[in-house]
């Protein structure tokens, strides 16, 4: 006798867990125990949860390369979407919260700082990405789609420069993301290293290329 | 869909200061029974984190801002105390165990009675006084703190400083034993900062050791702290041990940090952005999650006490 096989419950899960902290987040907000400063600790929180996505996405790949593992593949387009979702709370919280929707302070405060002119392109380098996210956006696009795909790696770097900049003298935490990007885009860039190697040496003695590379 | 947030009480509902500490006071009676037993204006703890009223002090300066408090959570648990961590709620976790006694705190330099002095001895003898001041911070927040303390000039004097005395040095106690974040070099250790003598000379600037009426708790720079109202809050030095007057400018801890963005002066200003960041307004804590900023003044609201002391200085260049 055959057991009907039961549903796959995994991504709904991920999707599920991908809400905990927002959902922690609107509890304390509720609560009122989001400390002293509570518009702070808003952008703490989505910012940390915007930046531990954009890594979890790119960290798929690298998993994948490294380990052989596919699982985690089923889950990028989800963790990617979660990097905006937070990204776009963080943007949210700082314009109407932090800055109370003022067009006086949005043109006192955002020129003067270099944090949030990085972060914000950052963001705007997202937008397309979660834009064309989408099975019938990628098929549409074909080759090109992966070229703009390629947008994540400016707006990963740019995401940890925006930390470096916020920070005033304790530079620990952007340095551990920092560390964190750097390590998954070398993993990268050693596999692309090794696929050309491979694929020099497959070159035939006698084939029409220059023979000047060593 | 409403957020709830907590609700700021209106000016007319706020229980009278007095009153509010006097409720405290009879609370507190049996802790107040022992003092009385000793001489002093400041009880020493028995233990480091319990609240210990200060026996005597007098209210209403004319340099009190007639504004009602920041909540004592907000102001023991909102720190910059790099001592004790750089999160600004860590120095409330970190700095339970603290000792604050004994405590010596050493006069030396350009003045013509050198000294060592233990902390009851350097208080005993200062009329101590609420001052009610806004504190401003360089990241763009303030609060507004009833400290209670005395003005660092009678103490100054008493030292009786030397002609050459031009400046005064501020040192924090280093003990990275008690004080973890001083084993991570976030800044030079000991902290470090300096006045010139005018400024410390000014009746606004005091040494608190208290506020709320209240011995300070340690994350708030126990057992003496500096005050002056008018400058980035980075300039009250906390937890002092060193005062030592000089004729050069001495170096201050966030200026060796970062030259270009925190100078020696450190004066409010609206108008001298910090390099990364607007100085044009500032959140008042304790507003919620709906809490507009407020415009921040010149010399924090200070200018016509000290205004005259930078008369002809150029702010931009002596930020």
């Amino acid at each position: 006798m055959k057991i009907p096989a039961l549903p796959d419950l995994t991504k709904p899960m991920v999707f599920f867990l991908g809400l905990m902290p927002f959902a922690l987040m609107v509890v304390d907000a509720l609560n009122d125990s989001l400390g002293p400063e509570p518009i702070e600790t808003l952008q703490f929180r989505t910012g940390d949860w915007a930046l531990r996505f954009l890594l979890a996405t790119l960290a798929c790949t690298p998993l994948k390369l490294l380990l052989h593992w596919n699982a985690q593949m089923r889950f990028r387009r989800m963790l990617g979407l979660f990097a905006f979702f937070y990204a776009s709370v963080h943007c949210l919280v700082y314009l109407a919260l932090d800055l109370s929707l003022s067009w006086q302070q949005i043109v006192d405060e955002v020129p003067q700082s270099p944090h949030v002119i990085i972060g914000l392109v950052a963001f705007v380098l997202l937008v397309p990405l979660a834009l064309t996210s989408t099975q019938s956006m990628a098929r549409r696009l074909g080759r090109r789609w992966k070229k703009l795909h390629w947008l994540i790696y400016p707006a990963g770097c740019l995401g940890i420069l925006h930390f470096f900049l916020l920070v005033k003298t304790d530079i620990r935490e952007p340095l551990f993301y920092g560390s964190l990007l750097s390590l998954l885009f070398g993993i990268r860039i050693a596999h692309w290293i090794r696929q050309r190697r491979r694929t020099d040496r497959s070159i035939p003695a006698s084939g029409s290329l220059p023979s000047t590379r060593p | 869909m409403l957020i709830r947030t907590k609700k700021r009480n209106p000016e007319s509902e706020i229980t009278d200061p007095a009153l509010f500490k006097k409720r405290r006071q009879i609370i507190k009676a049996s802790a107040a029974a022992m003092v009385a037993s000793l001489n002093l204006p400041v009880i020493p703890s028995a233990q480091a984190a319990s609240r210990v009223k200060i026996a005597k002090f007098t209210r209403g300066s004319p340099y009190s801002l007639q504004q009602s408090p920041t909540d004592y959570e907000d102001i023991t648990r909102y720190n910059n105390f790099y001592e004790f961590g750089t999160g600004k709620e860590d120095p409330a976790h970190n700095a339970q165990s603290f000792k604050t006694r004994p405590w010596t705190i050493r006069i030396e330099g350009e003045v013509e009675k050198p000294a060592v002095v233990g902390i009851e001895d350097l208080i005993s003898g200062q009329a101590l006084e609420e001052r009610v001041y806004r504190l401003r911070c360089v990241e763009a927040w303030s609060m507004v703190i009833p400290w209670i303390g005395f003005p660092l000039a009678s103490l100054l004097r008493r030292a009786r400083p030397t002609s050459r005395a031009r400046y005064v040095q501020f040192t924090t106690l280093y003990d990275p034993e008690q004080m973890p974040g001083q084993r991570i070099p976030t800044l030079q250790w000991p902290y470090v900062e300096g006045l010139r003598i005018d400024e410390a000379m000014h009746p606004l600037t005091i040494l608190a050791l208290g506020l709320y009426g209240e011995l300070l708790p340690n994350q708030n720079g126990a057992p003496l702290r500096l005050v002056i109202p008018w400058k980035y809050g980075f300039k009250s030095i906390k937890s002092i041990v060193k005062i030592r007057l000089t004729e050069q400018m001495p170096p201050t801890s966030w200026n060796l940090a970062a030259p270009n963005e925190y100078g020696f002066y450190a004066n409010v200003n609206p108008d001298v952005s910090h390099p990364r960041w607007s100085q044009k307004r500032e959140r008042v804590i304790g507003g919620g999650l709906f809490n507009p900023k407020r415009e921040t003044e010149l010399f924090n609201g200070y200018t016509d006490e000290v205004g005259k002391m930078y008369r002809d200085m150029d702010l931009r260049r002596f930020f």
